[in-house]
């Protein structure tokens, strides 16, 4: 049987040869090549023919194809990325993958989802524990690709509010807002004329679905916002000095003049906590499920609600309190001192974690941001700062505003509220993870009446403003994380859903003991106490039983192993250690001179006068 | 001007009838979902606090043994089959998914010292202390014949146990040598023998299957390639080993339970060195199987108790007893690796759980799902002293107990001593022993 075609028919015959050699195994999809290769091997006579046939009309990319396919061989060990580019994967059907390879991903969205720090290296750690670490973070990087990709599947894109060229957004009224956007956004700005009862506070729900307000004169109203269906509506004949809703929108704690009530969401009081009295601000850490209240006389208590016990009731020796609010991060209170100081405090620890000095006169106001990274301050000297939490307590920037700031919020994309008097000036960042940039407010709205609370409605771009003259809703295009996740706080969550979301909530309550300034320390290898326990055990052993042993030299055969010998070979192996530190220490050295020499690269003749 | 809120429309988020599933739209930004160590944290400690609570090994207790249950031996293709020999001579044959007995055979006289199936699971061996190997068929004799073996093999000194060869037709038996047979043939094929005490079990390595290891009652562990005449290296210990294990996984591993109370796990390579000393038992160990991953093997004591270790760890992740279960005398892990079977000097064989809180049965995928997360849980906050000690916490009877105290309060009054001497010695003059070596005596080629 006749095997390779003759040469010098219609193809080069080197080609030939050399697909005759190859003899790579063919697959039925691969068009053209198929056909060559058909000839090249052994096959029945007649399709021999009908395949020389066709070969002279064969189209310029057979040859393209054999002979990438050629250079790809080449090319296979040194850039097998190239390849990829140059001839995307082909499908059964010859389609062409438009899109070859993995998605690609954005690395700052990468970065976001990561939570191994690379560049911190355990000390003395053993070759087992760190190959496991490795291969840690290698599964590790993995997720945070996948968790990056699956960003794709989001639903809703943020709000946006922009001007045109030159326009301000700050000049832009709620009412131009209001008729420019749609009829159901429209609706979530409006304005509760309560003149009577005022200045108000105010609070939404975990899920923002709901709205909960209390006037100085004892008005107290809850209501499902959305709809405008009022749940209750009572008044407790007492000051309302502050309104939270507890985890759910179910209970609503109440800071009155004497005492701490909680209602439920008909109205009914369900508890009187007598031990939390005269409370001017409250808090509530929902996944510890503590209400952290200050008081009048100067006390800062955590109360847990899932049990009803005080976890700890602390002095923070500094007068009145007025000024709290939490770090939703690491669920820290921040309190405002009248000395300027704001304090850091934790269940945990009688003494504040930390004390930042902020302005020369009192603090007035307070806000942390949602990341944990950005605390904004405002004090009696009218100075608005931002200050940066990430272990320095360094002030970033600092405005002085006419006012000063009496009211602060953060919401959940970062924009910063202030309530001045009676306006509300918010200032947008770049992005996310950016502070707040003071120079031009985004946005800014005069109301009826003096500013007396601020929250942002979570997962809404909305703001709740209470005042001397009620409560207004203003839109703040931007301002909320589009994208809710259904199993943390889902607006549109059923009753039965609510239910099994509080079962699972209150079965993951962390306890009170654990709340510090890093919430991830728990996940970190204790590096102090593992030097402590090992000097222990090296201590009650009498010998470091992880100590690399001296070198011994091995006995040797047929009388080379004379002491001379022995003690000359135990020499030589100090010597070459000896030698290793030395090369290692110089090895370091020169790096120190390099660093130090680009900043007189070249010398000047006025170096002489610098002292 | 240009301006754009955040409108979501209901319908996306709400399900649109009430046999639909509700929408749960997930983002798993972290910023959303704070306090995830905290949170993992407690989440692990639930699951440890759960573990403990579904811990219930038992399983069953298969009586009918008229004595003291010596040997068991696991059915080759049938994982519910299981074959158990009794000092009175009795083998019986159980079924454990009926935990019935299933059919009894008288088979010696005196003790049944050790039995074992043949690979392809048609029959089994048993060799007794009337001096025979006897090879009986699995299945029962049909309506009028009468219990008899298949083979019967007379021999001249007491056999003390038995191990077929894993794929062909050859088994050893061991006693006062260890014998190599063909089972076609009445007589040995070859014999060995290394010193003159007698030799307690003899056990075929799983993988290079012509290997062999034996242990006698002279200290020592013995190591025979069948392609030889001769053995081939032997170790000595401190004290006698009662049997031996090999890995099923590793070919070169084998484990040794010991009278001083400790397992040995060997590399066959170097035995001058142990890989692993086990110590937990408070009694002489008298069995040991390995589980068929690998990973793990049973041990039974005569201090009334199981125990589970891992390989590579020296100390057991699991101890069993009961008020009733008397001294432990073979113990094997069943090869569906889910059960360990026990057999002990109270004429019962106990079934237990190889993992004591699994959960037995199909479970749903969200189950299994709910399972792999809260394991996963329970290995990365391992380490937290909180988890760890609700982790470690086993109830122990008060002989076992008080016996741990006892020996812990010996085991650092010679450790006192020998740092003592350490320290009030001329440097280098008294050199520390690592456990593991303490334990080796010699090793010969």
């Amino acid at each position: 049987m006749e095997t390779a075609p003759k040469p010098g028919r219609d193809v080069p015959p080197k080609k030939n040869r050399l697909q005759a050699k190859k003899k790579k195994p063919r697959r039925y999809w691969e068009e053209e090549t198929t056909l060559t290769a058909a000839g090249a091997s052994p096959g029945p006579p007649g399709n021999k023919k009908r395949n020389r046939e066709p070969r002279p009309q064969r189209p310029k990319n057979a040859n393209i194809a054999k002979k990438s396919r050629v250079s790809r061989k080449r090319q296979l060990p040194k850039k097998p990325r190239e390849r990829r580019n140059l001839e995307p994967q082909r499908s059964v059907s010859g389609a062409q993958d438009p899109f070859p390879g993995p998605a690609p991903v954005p690395v700052e969205v990468a970065r976001k989802f990561r939570r191994i720090d690379k560049s911190e290296k355990l000390p003395h750690s053993k070759s087992k524990t760190r190959s496991r670490l490795e291969v840690a973070e290698a599964e590790e990087e993995e997720i945070s690709t996948k968790a990056a990709r699956s960003e794709l599947l989001l639903a809703e894109e943020p709000g946006f509010l922009e001007g045109e060229d030159g326009e301000d957004t700050a000049k832009i009224r709620q009412a131009d807002i209001v008729e420019a956007v749609d009829i159901a956004s429209a609706a979530k700005h409006f304005d509760l004329n309560l003149r009577q009862f005022g200045p108000y506070r105010l609070n939404y729900s975990p899920t923002g679905r709901h709205l909960a307000f209390g006037g100085r004169r004892g008005h107290v109203a809850t209501l499902d916002w959305v709809t405008k269906r009022l749940m209750c509506e009572i008044n407790v004949m007492e000051a309302v000095r502050d309104i939270r809703f507890l985890h759910s929108e179910a209970l609503l704690a109440v800071a009155q003049n004497r005492w701490l009530h909680i209602y439920d969401n008909q109205g009914i009081e369900l508890h009187c906590i007598r031990r939390c009295d005269r409370v001017t601000r409250l808090e509530f850490l929902p996944f510890h499920f503590l209400l952290a209240t200050a008081s009048e006389t100067g006390f800062l208590t955590y109360l847990d609600v899932s049990v009803g016990k005080i976890v700890a009731a602390l002095n923070a020796r500094a007068g009145r309190l007025d000024v709290m609010t939490k770090n939703p991060y690491n669920a820290v209170i921040h309190l405002g001192h009248s000395n300027g100081t704001v304090s850091l405090w934790s269940p945990a620890m009688k003494e504040p974690l930390a004390k930042i000095l902020c302005h020369r006169g009192g603090v007035r106001a307070v806000a942390v941001d949602s990341t944990g990274t950005y605390m904004a301050t405002s004090g009696l000297d009218h100075q608005l700062k931002i200050f940066d939490l990430r272990g320095t307590f360094q002030p970033l920037c600092a405005r002085t505003l006419p006012q000063g700031a009496g009211h602060l919020a953060f919401s959940q994309r970062g924009l910063l509220a202030a309530g001045m008097g009676d306006v509300v000036n918010i200032w947008a960042g770049q992005g996310k993870a950016s502070p707040p940039s003071l120079e031009q407010p985004y946005l800014t709205h005069r109301l009826s009446g003096h500013v007396h609370g601020l929250h942002f409605c979570p997962f809404e771009d909305v703001l709740g403003v209470g005042h001397n003259g009620g409560v207004t809703s203003m839109l703040v295009p931007g301002a909320a994380e589009p994208n809710f996740d259904g199993l943390e706080s889902n607006p549109y969550r059923s009753q039965k859903q609510r239910q099994e979301w509080e079962v699972k909530a209150l079965l993951e309550k962390v306890p009170a003991e654990l709340i510090c300034l890093d919430p991830r320390a728990l996940a970190e290898v204790d590096v102090i106490s593992l030097e402590q326990e090992k000097k222990e055990r090296v201590e009650r052993l009498g010998y470091d039983p992880e100590a690399k042993a001296p070198f011994q030299p091995k006995p040797k055969q047929k009388g080379r192993s004379s002491t001379a010998s022995l003690v000359k070979r135990k020499r030589k192996v100090m010597d070459e250690q000896h030698r290793d530190k030395v090369r290692q220490s110089l090895e370091q050295q020169p790096q120190k001179q390099e660093k130090a020499k680009p900043l007189r690269a070249r010398p000047s003749a006025l170096d002489r006068f610098v002292r | 001007m240009k301006v754009k809120m955040l409108s979501r429309n209901p319908d996306n988020y709400v399900r649109e009838t009430k046999l639909d599933l509700q929408r749960v739209p997930r983002n798993y930004d972290p910023t959303l979902h704070p306090f995830e160590v905290p949170r993992e944290y407690v989440r692990a400690l639930n699951a440890t606090k759960l573990e403990r609570v579904f811990a219930k090994p038992f399983l069953a207790s298969l009586d009918g043994h008229r004595d003291g249950v010596n040997c068991l031996a696991k059915h080759p293709k049938s994982l519910a089959t299981v074959l158990s020999g009794a000092c009175d001579g009795e083998v019986r044959i159980w079924n454990l998914t009926k935990r019935k007995c299933i059919r009894t055979i008288q088979a010696h006289e005196g003790f049944v010292r050790g039995i074992c199936t043949r690979f392809c699971g048609t029959s089994f061996f048993t060799v007794g202390d009337d001096k025979t190997v006897k090879q009986w068929k699995m299945d029962g004799p049909g309506c009028g014949e009468v219990e008899e073996p298949l083979h019967t093999i007379l021999g001249k000194t007491v056999y003390t146990g038995i191990d077929h060869h894993w794929k062909e037709a050859v088994f050893a038996t061991c006693g006062q040598q260890v014998d190599i047979w063909d089972e076609q043939r009445t007589s040995p094929v070859c014999s060995m023998t290394w010193g003159f005490d007698s030799i307690s079990s003899v056990k075929f390595n799983p993988i290079e299957t012509f290997l062999l290891g034996s242990c006698a009652s002279d200290r020592n562990i013995v190591l025979y390639d069948m392609r030889q005449a001769t053995p081939l290296k032997k170790v000595i210990l401190d004290m006698r080993t009662n049997t031996i294990c090999w890995n099923p996984m590793e070919a070169f591993i084998f484990t040794a339970a010991n009278e001083d109370y400790n397992l040995y796990t060997f590399d066959m390579r170097a035995l001058d060195t142990p890989v692993m000393v086990h110590m937990d038992h408070v009694s002489a160990v008298l069995d040991v199987d390995y589980s068929p991953t690998g990973k793990e093997f049973v041990s039974a004591s005569f201090d009334k108790s199981v125990r589970i270790f891992p390989v590579d760890k020296s100390r057991s992740r699991e101890v069993y007893h009961t008020k009733r279960m008397q001294h432990v005398i073979c113990v094997k892990w069943t090869s569906d690796s889910k059960y360990i079977m026990c057999g002990s000097d109270e004429m019962n064989i106990r079934l237990w759980k190889a993992n004591a809180s699994e959960k037995l049965g199909v479970l749903t995928s969200r189950e299994k799902a709910a399972k792999d997360y809260n394991q996963k849980l329970k290995e990365k906050f391992q380490h937290h002293p909180h988890i760890k000690r609700i982790a470690r916490h086993r109830h122990l009877p008060k002989s076992i107990y008080s016996q741990i105290q006892e020996q812990r309060i010996m085991k650092e009054a010679r450790r006192r001593k020998e740092v003592n001497r350490l320290k009030h010695s001329k440097p280098g003059s008294v050199s520390v022993v690592s456990e593991k070596k303490k334990h080796i005596v010699a090793v010969v080629k």
